[in-house]
């Protein structure tokens, strides 16, 4: 038999395929997920694991019926399995950490055609049905109990829970903010599985940045948004409002700009989108965050985005080679 | 609220009147908007039929129904034309013809076709990458596990939309009526044609010897004589490369599609 | 110093190691040789003569026909034994002329060279026509109809080609760097043809010999050499302009609109020969490369060559091959066999081993805009492509389907591994279908 191959030019690719881009992501959220299992202990590994593994059969299951081919090799179930457990409680059940998973696959990704066709983050998707359905378990967060500390996991609020019930309550900061600085740097407070290091995030993100699997865009205007925006209100009333450190620390922003606004599939194409998109995501945070009823509002951000990115692409097209001057000259 | 009445108004208002007729003759075309009349959908057909532009028996997927039921909305007589099917005239899938070289890229016959036209060693047979498939409006194609089309003699509608596409002239309308065909489409002489394809027509005549009337024999290439055709699948088990298949006998190896006896016999 | 570029683009490895030292070699005469009468764009040259005729080398085999249409010649003094259908490198069987070489390779006594400076300029145009040059960076577009720009489009900046970004390629390279003398001959008659204020040649700063080499010839001629960023496509025509003029050809525009006219600088030699000795374009350099090849070289090669034979001049195969190229992997057409014959357009032929050959199937899109990031005229090349697979033509046209250049970018770097340019492609075949049919 001829082995000889014809195709369309080009005859060479780059080697890097969809799969790569994935176990490279997967690599860059280690550091997360060790972190998440040394502060909340043998939860948050349970919570990886099932979310992990929840997502990879919900998959293939799908896939199954629908009589496709079952891609879960490919690794894009993996990371919405890794990234949906970063966006829990290490205290969630172990059947709303399925269920999450579920939906997500399901819900969130097979029912608009799989790979590259959902419109919204899986995860997020995901992650928002549960905050909804049972708001008492995904609110219930407990304080970091290193391994080795003896600690127990106790409950308590997020800083900016506990922020948001102070403001609520008497209108004015918590008398005494509940870490520090460098605590909220290093994860050690309370929160959901993966947000809590933006130290371990960072250092992921930055493998990607230099894989160039991301670019700055989303994630540099995201985060800048929100510390210009929440500086404003800051200045404005210190007393009312935290600084800007303080809401790039804590919660789910880190996590929330690198990974989850960065999914590739439901952001916008070109630069200028992504700019929009991440100015966008910046503001419903902070909106959301000192206005909304939510003490965290990175999730509804991203979500809400995602909904305007077909639009966003639409008004971004990039300018072509040549297109000025052929208006000039015809 | 006040949005809503203008807009009451405006819709009765600027109301276009429609011809009752042409949403009659809506109502009774099948809506497929398949173009085959050769007018924008279904709508644009009935308009025309209205109109006197087209003829009641241009809408091949309506049959004859779709023709009785206009005729009666206009009028006029019946027109039946015979029914049509189309038929891939070959059987050369990925075990039984060969390729001169391996085909990479989009899944697609008229891209692969401009690729040292085609990757299969003979120049009609069927490429099996589905172009035809994807453009049936009627679920009527199938491409089997080795890569060959297959139509479904009962839900094809006759719209042609596959002979249309295909790039390689390898589907054909036949009366529904003929079951027999010749399913090669190769023009080469016959020991080339056995070189790539076991399962093509060598041009041997032994078909034409068996029944002379229902075969004709041009370019080294056997076709069956529709016209003539009562006692073609005579000739089935006498041809040495079996290239002669009736499908009320069923369809080549690997379709899904089975085989039904014509017991149709009101759609003649 | 910053070097020049324009945007987007992809860094393949170039592979230009196999073969960039290795100084030209004259091909060896094969018994047969297969001159196609279509080698560029435009309508192909009828056959002039007849089997059995015996011809020498230069001599007019095929008549142009019509203005964008060049003759050929033979490249070979010998008989013609016969005019049929050929394969043809571009897939397809096509009219060529077939002659058997006599051995002598005796030239033609017609042909007269002329001092440039005694001709006017549509002397030397004419001369150019009937000495066949076309394009030789591989689009083969006659290069006297490129020379003859309508007065309201005068040019004032000539640009030469000697980018050579296809990976793998070395030809154009090495023919700057031996043949220093013919290229810049060529460059100086088609600046006086031309009239251009300004003469650019552009070459990619990987070959830093050729551009020290060209420095140093140019240093007391007003020719500017100006060492542009490695990275592909800098040779396409738009990019290069964009480089070394900072001006955009218009979408749907010529070079001409913004007073630009580019040549490849293998065609400037080729312009040399034709006016200063009359000899029509009958021989290139190819370079015949790859990992299935046992010896990569730089051939000096008659047009009508079978590949079969550069093969074996070059050692022969290690394996059979997985893909053979003409051209360059980017931008090149596969091949059925060896079959075919070279041609005027004929840069290189390239052969790679099965395990070279990219095979992934390809998968859903993610949208990960690395296409986007790529594409040189900044386009949406997934956008384009998934339109066009799905036969929405107008929507595909309003993308810019169009404006695509067909380098290749955006498939290079995909990881779904979408044959996004062959998509893209086939729109735009629809596209031209459907402003045809309206």
């Amino acid at each position: 038999m001829s082995q000889l191959y014809l195709s369309s030019s080009p005859h060479v690719h780059s080697g890097e395929t969809t799969s790569a881009v994935m176990r490279a992501v997967i690599y860059s959220l280690i550091p997360a997920c060790l972190v998440a299992v040394y502060f909340f202990g043998p939860s948050a590994l349970s919570v990886l694991l099932i979310a992990t593994l929840g997502c990879l059969a919900t998959e293939a299951v799908c896939q199954r019926l629908m009589r496709q081919p079952v891609t879960i090799s490919d690794g894009s179930a993996a990371i919405t399995g890794i990234l949906l457990a970063l966006n829990l409680p290490p205290t969630c059940p172990w059947w709303m950490t399925l269920l999450g998973a579920v939906i997500a696959i399901a819900v969130g990704k097979q029912v608009y055609g799989g790979l590259g066709a959902n419109p919204f983050n899986p995860a997020l998707v995901a992650r928002v049905v549960l905050l909804i359905s049972f708001p008492v378990q995904m609110t219930t967060w407990s304080k970091p109990a290193p391994i080795g500390s003896g600690l127990d996991l106790v409950t308590t609020a997020t800083p900016l829970g506990e922020w948001k019930n102070a403001v609520m309550l008497t209108g004015k900061m918590p008398e005494a903010a509940s870490g520090s600085t460098i605590n909220y740097l290093l994860g050690n407070m309370p929160g959901c599985v993966g947000e809590v290091s933006a130290l371990a995030l960072l250092l992921g993100a930055a493998y990607l940045f230099y894989r160039k699997i991301l670019t700055w865009h989303i994630p540099v205007t995201f985060v800048g948004t929100v510390v210009v925006l929440s500086g404003i209100f800051w200045l404005v009333n210190p007393a009312k409002y935290p600084d800007p450190i303080f809401h790039l620390l804590t919660g789910g922003l880190v996590l929330g700009a690198f990974y989850m606004a960065t999914d590739m599939v439901t952001t916008p194409v070109s630069p200028k989108g992504m700019l929009i998109f991440g100015v966008g995501c910046g503001v419903l945070t902070v909106l959301i965050r000192l206005f909304g009823g939510y003490p965290e509002g990175v999730s509804f951000a991203i979500l809400l985005m995602n909904a305007a990115t077909p639009l966003i692409d639409r008004y971004t097209r990039p300018k072509i080679f040549g297109a000025l001057k052929a208006e000039g000259a015809k | 609220m006040i949005a809503a009445i203008a807009l009451g108004f405006a819709a009765k208002k600027f109301a276009v009147e429609v011809d009752p007729r042409e949403l009659a003759a809506m109502e009774v075309l099948p809506g497929a908007n398949c173009g085959a009349c050769g007018f924008p959908g279904c709508a644009g057909f009935a308009k025309a039929v209205i109109d006197g532009k087209a003829e009641i028996n241009q809408c091949p997927p309506g049959g004859a129904d779709v023709v009785a039921k206009l005729a009666r909305i206009l009028g006029v007589e019946a027109t039946t034309a015979a029914r049509e099917v189309a038929v891939v005239l070959c059987q050369g899938d990925n075990q039984k013809a060969k390729l001169k070289f391996q085909y990479l890229g989009l899944e697609d016959c008229n891209a692969a076709q401009k690729i040292a036209g085609g990757a299969k060693a003979c120049p009609g047979g069927c490429l099996g990458l589905g172009s035809c498939e994807r453009i049936c409006p009627f679920d009527a194609i199938e491409m089997t596990a080795d890569g060959l089309a297959v139509i479904s003699r009962e839900k094809c509608t006759g719209c042609k939309k596959c002979i249309a596409v295909c790039p390689r002239n390898v589907i054909r309308m036949t009366p529904y009526e003929s079951t027999t065909h010749v399913l090669c489409n190769s023009n080469d002489k016959g020991a080339l044609v056995r070189k790539y394809c076991q399962i093509g027509c060598i041009g041997c005549h032994i078909c034409k010897k068996t029944v002379p009337d229902a075969y004709v024999i041009e370019n080294f290439l056997a076709t069956v004589v529709y016209e003539e055709d009562a006692d073609a699948a005579e000739a089935i088990d006498k041809c040495p490369t079996k290239c002669i298949c009736d499908f009320s006998e069923g369809y080549p190896d690997g379709s899904i599609f089975v085989a039904v006896k014509d017991d149709n016999s009101d759609a003649a | 110093m910053k070097l020049k570029t324009f945007k987007g683009g992809i860094h393949p490895p170039d592979n230009k190691q196999w073969s960039e030292h290795k100084a030209i070699e004259d091909c060896p005469l094969p018994d047969e040789l297969i001159v196609p009468l279509s080698q560029h764009i435009g309508a192909p040259a009828v056959a002039c003569v007849e089997v059995g005729q015996q011809v020498a080398k230069g001599q007019e085999i095929g008549a142009a026909k019509g203005f964008v249409s060049v003759p050929v010649h033979a490249p070979t003094s010998g008989e013609v034994v016969a005019i049929e259908s050929r394969p043809h490198p571009g897939g397809a069987s096509l009219p060529a002329v077939v002659i058997r070489a006599d051995g002598e390779d005796r030239w033609s006594g017609d042909l007269q060279g002329a001092d440039p400076s005694s001709l006017s300029v549509e002397e030397i145009v004419e001369k150019v026509r009937s000495a066949g040059v076309v394009g030789m960076g591989g689009a083969a577009f006659p290069a006297h109809v490129k020379m003859s720009p309508p007065p309201e489009k005068p040019i004032r900046t000539l640009v030469f080609n000697g980018v050579e970004c296809e990976p793998y390629l070395t030809a154009d390279h090495r023919m700057m760097l031996e043949e220093t003398e013919r290229v810049l001959q060529g460059v100086a008659i088609l600046q006086y043809v031309y009239g251009a204020e300004r003469v650019v040649i552009g070459v990619e700063a990987n070959k830093p010999d050729a551009i020290a080499l060209l420095q140093k010839e140019c240093a007391d001629n007003p020719v500017e050499v100006m060492p542009l960023e490695v990275k592909y496509p800098q040779g396409a025509e738009k990019q290069l302009i964009s480089a070394a003029t900072g001006r955009e050809v218009p979408s749907g525009g010529l070079p001409m609109d913004v007073g630009v006219a580019v040549h490849n600088v293998s065609s400037a030699a080729a312009v040399t020969d034709a006016v200063m000795l009359g000899r029509p374009l009958i021989e290139r350099i190819c370079t015949v490369t790859g990992p299935a090849i046992r010896e990569p070289k730089n051939l000096r090669i008659r047009i009508g060559m079978p590949l079969s034979h550069l093969v074996g001049v070059c050692g022969g195969l290690t394996e059979e091959p997985g893909k053979i190229i003409l051209g360059g992997p980017m931008m090149g057409f596969t091949q059925a066999g060896l079959d075919a014959p070279t041609t005027r357009g004929t840069s290189g032929l390239l052969l790679l081993r099965d395990e070279d050959v990219a095979k992934s199937p390809e998968g859903p899109c993610i949208r990960c805009a690395r296409c986007v990031d790529a594409c040189p005229m900044n386009l949406l090349p997934t956008t384009i492509a998934a339109y066009s697979r799905r036969d929405l033509v107008a929507e595909a046209e309003e993308y810019c389907a169009m404006d695509c250049i067909e380098c290749g970018s955006c498939s290079y770097v995909c990881p779904a591994c979408l044959p996004l340019v062959q998509s893209i492609r086939y729109g735009k075949a629809a596209v031209l279908a459907k402003k045809r049919n309206s």
